[in-house]
């Protein structure tokens, strides 16, 4: 049996926005298959506005995949997506997407700046140079991570926590309403994952939505208000201090798994 | 043949100066968009494409019985496109790793035209000798018209690189995140294959389907070496293909029998050894000077500590001890004590050193000196 100590934080317990507002995103009978094995199958799912919500499951449970289709990377066998109502090509530019950190080559011939820049592209749209406007706004995104000394840095000079803060400011460029993020905290430290952390709490607190796919069981409820059980079906989906517990641990990962929460 | 008097032949003979101009432009364009090849690990594809091409020169030349360069060049780019996309193909719809596509297609379309090639050759026609030039190329052949499609492609492989540019390095670092910000990946990737194919299409007369690649991924791996920069790195393997090019063509025209796309490559492997070895930040030469300086340093420093924590024990910080007392240490050499002195860090006084107060100083600040350096 796994036993998962959780510390409980007096201080965030505030009233979770989500339960007035509206659904930022919406998943309906989503199945997706790669070759012949299904990777999701029937995903249904509805994701409040203002949640800062976890998508936890093991590996190869379909959670990258998830956000993925979502994002229209992917092409689902069945399913639709909708972002506020609408589909997600009319609704991009209320989106910003944080990939997996090891999905791009680091060695690739370009600087912090420039990277943080590329968020500015999704709004100039096709042929049209940042100008002065997109530099400032990339300047700020990097002041808020922490990483404007850096900005004329190699990306390939940058260390992992730092280069996971880049793809972060790529995404907050995108000013977005929406943040959609692929394991933000692999392979970085602990002064960089509260640095995340902070950043994501911030987001939430200004009416933003946050998704963010997630390894670690035991800053769930430290973290995040809202959360997802996946595991090629969706297994639960709700606030963290409704549903975050052994029953839905155990049919999620397969094994016994006993949360114990400390006061 | 000095130098002085081959430019001048170049500006004056005619011929030299078509091969001269058109080795270069092919040096130029094929050092761009190797750039990109190189940056989207598809450097075998320029091998494939080029190899991939051959049936189609053939095959061209089958239809039409001529040898005019433009009708088989066309030849060669339709197969060329062929061959890519089911590289292409076989990739997204089959479970073959991209290599295997690609060595798959090579051996395919390249036995295939050479079986072209053979069956040309025993065929009773006087016209069908000078096929096999496109193995290896000859430059000798080039025409002005040639050189004049060549600069008309290049040009308008600039433009479309100025226009595109921030869509092709979004592109080139992080696909699936420009398919998210609403790019059409798709069309973007097939913009900058054809206009690779187009390239290598346009320089199989020169240098011919099995040295091809060649010009497309030397100049662009030389100039990685040089910079951070996509913009400069593009420039600067432009310039590399150029010089390759026109180098090459020197070489070649007055070593006589030499024949010119080998040793144009051949020069575009020079510039890539040289980068490889002489590049100030990425170069092995100073990696490896570095390395050893570093070392050095951080020898010099850890003696420096152990002193340090000798004197460390004693009222007086340069109250003298014996030089022996330093052999329990590992790292300790004669050299070293030497360099400390040099540095005014210790003082000798017969078999006695004695640390003096800056060498104090700078003892205990090493480590944080050593965390400043980190950052």
């Amino acid at each position: 049996m796994n036993r998962i100590k959780i510390m409980k934080e007096p201080s965030e317990k505030k009233e979770i926005p989500a339960s007035a507002g509206r659904i930022a995103v919406q998943v309906d009978d989503l199945t997706v298959a790669y070759n012949y094995k299904p990777v999701l199958w029937d995903i249904d799912l509805e994701i409040p506005e203002g949640v800062l919500m976890a998508i936890v499951g093991p590996n190869g449970a379909g959670k990258s995949t998830l956000i993925k289709s979502i994002l229209g990377i992917l092409k689902p066998i069945a399913g639709s997506v909708s972002i506020y109502g609408k589909p997600y090509d009319q609704q991009r530019k209320l989106v910003a997407y944080v990939p997996q950190k090891g999905s791009v080559d680091w060695d690739f011939p370009t600087t912090a700046l420039d990277v943080v820049m590329m968020g500015t592209y999704g709004s100039l749209g096709w042929i049209k140079r940042p100008g002065q406007k997109e530099k400032k706004a990339a300047l700020e995104a990097l002041e808020k991570v922490g990483m404007l000394p850096f900005k004329s840095r190699q990306i390939s000079q940058l260390s992992g926590g730092q280069q996971q803060r880049i793809f972060l400011a790529r995404a907050l460029v995108q000013d977005a309403s929406i943040y959609f993020m692929d394991e933000p905290f692999q392979g970085v430290d602990a002064t960089t994952e509260i640095a995340i952390i902070n950043i994501l709490k911030e987001l939430r607190k200004s009416g933003k939505t946050v998704i963010v796919v997630h390894h670690d069981l035991q800053t769930v409820p430290e973290y995040f208000d809202w959360v997802t059980f996946l595991n090629v079906k969706k297994i639960a989906t709700g606030p963290v201090k409704d549903i975050f517990n052994d029953d839905n641990l155990t049919k999620t990962y397969g094994i016994n798994y006993k949360v114990s929460i400390q006061e | 043949m000095d130098i002085k008097e081959y430019i001048e032949l170049v500006f004056s003979d005619y011929t030299l100066r078509t091969i001269t101009l058109g080795t270069a432009i092919l040096g130029a364009v094929t050092g761009m968009l190797g750039s990109f090849a190189v940056l989207r690990k598809q450097s075998l594809l320029g091998d494939a494409i080029s190899h991939a091409a051959l049936p189609g020169i053939a095959i061209a030349f089958l239809i039409t019985g001529s040898k005019d360069s433009n009708t088989l060049l066309i030849g060669a780019l339709v197969s060329g496109l062929i061959g890519t996309f089911w590289i292409r193909g076989i990739v997204t719809k089959t479970h073959l790793k991209s290599d295997t596509a690609l060595g798959l297609i090579l051996s395919l379309f390249f036995g295939f035209g050479m079986l072209l090639l053979t069956f040309i050759q025993k065929q009773p026609n006087a016209n069908q000798a000078g096929l096999d030039k496109y193995l290896f190329g000859q430059a000798a052949t080039l025409l002005e018209s040639d050189v004049w499609l060549m600069a008309i492609i290049t040009g308008i492989c600039l433009l479309v690189l100025l226009f595109f540019w921030k869509e092709f390095k979004l592109f080139l670092f992080d696909a699936d995140y420009a398919k998210t910000l609403g790019f059409n990946t798709t069309f973007i990737d097939v913009l900058i294959t054809s206009f690779i194919v187009l390239a290598i299409v346009l320089g199989l007369q020169t240098v011919g389907v099995v040295l091809m690649s060649a010009m497309l991924l030397a100049p662009a791996a030389a100039a990685r070496q040089w910079t951070n920069s996509l913009t400069n790195m593009v420039v600067l393997a432009a310039i590399f293909g150029a010089f390759s090019g026109v180098f090459g063509t020197a070489i070649s025209a007055s070593q006589n029998n030499l024949s010119t796309g080998p040793v144009i490559v051949i020069v575009a492997s020079v510039f890539v050894i040289f980068s490889f070895i002489f590049s100030p930040s990425r170069g092995l030469l100073f990696r490896q000077i570095r390395f050893i300086a570093n070392r050095r340093d951080l020898e010099l420093q850890k003696t420096l500590a152990f002193m340090y924590h000798i004197a460390e024990t004693h009222e007086n910080i340069s109250h003298p001890h014996t030089i022996k007392i330093l052999n329990n240490f590992q790292g300790y050499t004669r050299k070293t004590l030497k360099k400390l002195v040099d540095k005014n860090y210790v003082t000798l006084d017969g078999t006695m050193w004695s640390l003096t107060e800056k060498g104090f100083e700078t003892a205990a600040n090493l480590y944080n000196q050593q965390a400043i350096k980190d950052e």
